[in-house]
């Protein structure tokens, strides 16, 4: 058995990463999966980064940060592998949420619209509301930035984010530190049962295949131990196949349920699981059924072009410099040969490595190795399409806030 | 030099600060990861700050410290990246420290090297505290497995032990586990 240490968060898409440890798939292929619990990203990062831990859940735009030398020690990461694609909300006060759509149904079917009931209802608040966002690196606040900002928000000016990992967000809407917040199921969940907070957007309707956690190592440690690597990927890949079917979905959130992992009501971690969303406490679910996906499509296929949508969302918000050097760095981070190199005969997969991003606005089958393969649509809220050989010229259509 | 610890463990906050006080510095200052704690760290302008590296609220005090405009001086993790084995050390022992842009290496070696002892001492005491509860857990645990199989098979103490480890040989489990499974077992019959 070759030992892997891989460190997560407390979060229902950590769910990849438990069912290859606890449904046995990891030892299937001879690695014996140690999973190492940790409370922040920053410590996720060190962890990873000093070599406590060879593999991490992290949070896609924090690799490319991190290779880029942007949030501490500097170390080149590599993401083979999208642990899952979506699986955020935006979460607001009730107090605050009552200026917006009433409807929730409506509210959340209409991302555009709630956007400028978000920017209308900023003025009529007792104060700059205060948005907990889980890192400045994350997929939650560039989501979070990219809707409002879409609606005329500048979201460095307009409100104040405010940093808390994941776990503390409902107790810091609890104390009123926080207005509402974007983070990782279930906690958005668990601020909407207790009644502190309504949904006011889905991740997935503001960018419909949203990257999210990647597994992340660090460049070096991957490139030399191309064994261990490939059968670490053929067993994720098992248990995302695993967790996708509806007959586990009970039972994935009961492993998750327990303390070693996320530690919250099963009830309440399914939601996300089964695409069944409670967006005010006591209201009907309302059916979000790519939610948070782990396989279909190819979920876990590294595009390129995902990893450089988020370095022009790092340009676009003065985060990073654009340059050529950077862009490069940026691109290397997201690895789809070593995916090819580990899945080639597991899994259909795409033959292109990038993409148009937000193009596509009904599911269309692609030429694949092994199989058929479809891909869902993935269209920005704002209709907006990423090419990536065209990364300035997308940027500049933002216009400068 | 100001030193702030951040920590919410009071006992573990006061091991390390005595130990830095012994060492002679004086500038030091406890602030617990709570509310508007960052704002607080931001009007002291730390020279070093000192924080578990499990502590959840890194992400919160790293935000600050990379946006502040109020500190003179930018303050980043482990500045100095020649000396990897103590690092490595500090990463191993659980401290993680914020050191102020431009402060030399031998002034922040000595802090850091105190705060990985404190640190490693403190876990140990930690460690044997758990140990001693568990042990103390275990032993009411069996004591009532003892009783159970004394009531229900007529067995003397030295009898109904020498059951429970030979129980637990035979099966490869320990002999707690045997005992925790027969207390469960009873309670469900009613025992």
């Amino acid at each position: 058995m070759t030992p892997i240490r891989a460190a997560f968060l407390s979060l229902t898409d950590s769910a990849v990463l438990v069912v290859a440890r606890e449904r046995g798939f990891a030892a299937a292929e001879g690695i014996d999966l140690d999973l190492v619990r940790t409370t922040s990203w920053a410590t996720l990062r060190d962890r990873l980064v000093y070599g406590q831990v060879q593999a991490a859940h992290m949070l896609a735009p924090l690799a490319i940060a991190v290779t880029l030398g942007l949030s501490q020690q500097p170390a080149a990461l590599a993401a083979p592998y999208k642990l899952n694609v979506n699986g955020n909300m935006v979460v607001m006060a009730t107090q605050f949420a009552a200026a917006l759509e009433p409807d929730v149904a409506a509210r959340l079917a209409d991302p555009l619209g709630a956007a400028h009931d978000f920017a209308a209802a900023i003025g009529l608040y007792r104060r700059k509301p205060i948005v907990g966002i889980v890192h400045r690196f994350s997929s939650h606040s560039l989501m979070l930035r990219y809707w409002l900002a879409s609606a005329g928000v500048d979201p460095d000016r307009d409100i104040v984010l405010r940093v808390l990992p994941p776990s503390l967000m409902v107790e810091a809407m609890r104390a009123g530190e926080v207005d509402g917040f974007i983070a990782g199921e279930p906690w958005g969940s668990a601020a909407v049962d207790e009644g502190l907070a309504e949904t006011v957007a889905l991740g997935e309707r503001i960018w419909q295949r949203g990257v999210e956690k990647v597994l992340a190592f660090r460049r070096d440690w991957m490139e030399s131990n191309p064994d261990a690597v490939d059968r670490l990927l053929r067993a994720l890949a098992a248990a995302a196949e695993w967790c996708d079917r509806p007959e586990n979905w009970r039972e994935l959130a009961g492993l998750l349920a327990s303390s070693d992992y996320v530690g919250e009501p099963v009830e309440l971690i399914e939601r996300a699981i089964s695409g069944q969303i409670l967006a005010r406490k006591g209201s009907a679910a309302i059916a979000a059924p790519d939610f948070m996906m782990f396989a279909r499509e190819a979920t876990s296929f590294p595009w390129r072009s995902q990893g450089l949508w988020i370095y022009s969302q790092l340009v676009r918000w003065g985060m990073v410099e654009a340059s050529e050097t950077n862009l490069a760095a940026a691109a290397g981070v997201f690895r789809p040969d070593i995916y090819r190199r580990a899945l080639a005969s597991a899994a259909p997969m795409p033959g292109a490595s990038m993409k148009l991003e937000g193009a596509l606005a009904s599911p269309l089958p692609i030429g694949a190795h092994h199989g058929a393969l479809t891909l869902g649509p993935d269209r920005f809220f704002d209709g907006r399409v990423f090419d990536p050989e065209r990364i300035a010229e997308y940027i500049e259509g933002f216009g400068r806030s | 030099m100001r030193i702030v610890i951040i920590d919410d463990s009071g006992l573990r906050a006061s091991v390390l600060e005595e130990g830095l006080r012994e060492a002679g510095y004086e500038d030091i200052h406890v602030v617990p990861p709570r509310g508007a704690f960052v704002a607080r760290l931001e009007r002291m302008a730390p020279d070093v700050v000192l924080i578990d590296l499990g502590n959840p609220s890194r992400d919160t005090l790293e935000e600050m410290l990379s946006v502040s405009r109020a500190l003179a001086k930018p303050i980043a993790m482990f500045v100095d990246k020649s000396d990897e084995s103590m690092i490595g050390a500090a990463i191993d022992a659980g401290v993680s420290a914020y050191v102020v842009d431009g402060l030399r290496k031998e002034r922040v070696k000595p802090i850091l090297e105190l705060a990985v002892r404190r640190f490693n001492a403190f876990a140990k005491v930690q460690a044997e505290l758990d140990e001693a509860r568990t042990a103390l857990a275990d032993r009411k645990t069996i004591d009532r497995a003892k009783a159970i199989l004394m009531k229900t098979r007529g067995l003397g103490e030295p009898e109904a032990y020498a059951l429970l480890r030979t129980t637990a040989m035979n099966q490869g489990r320990k002999i707690v586990e045997v005992a925790a499974a027969l207390i469960t077992a009873s309670d469900l019959l009613g025992g």
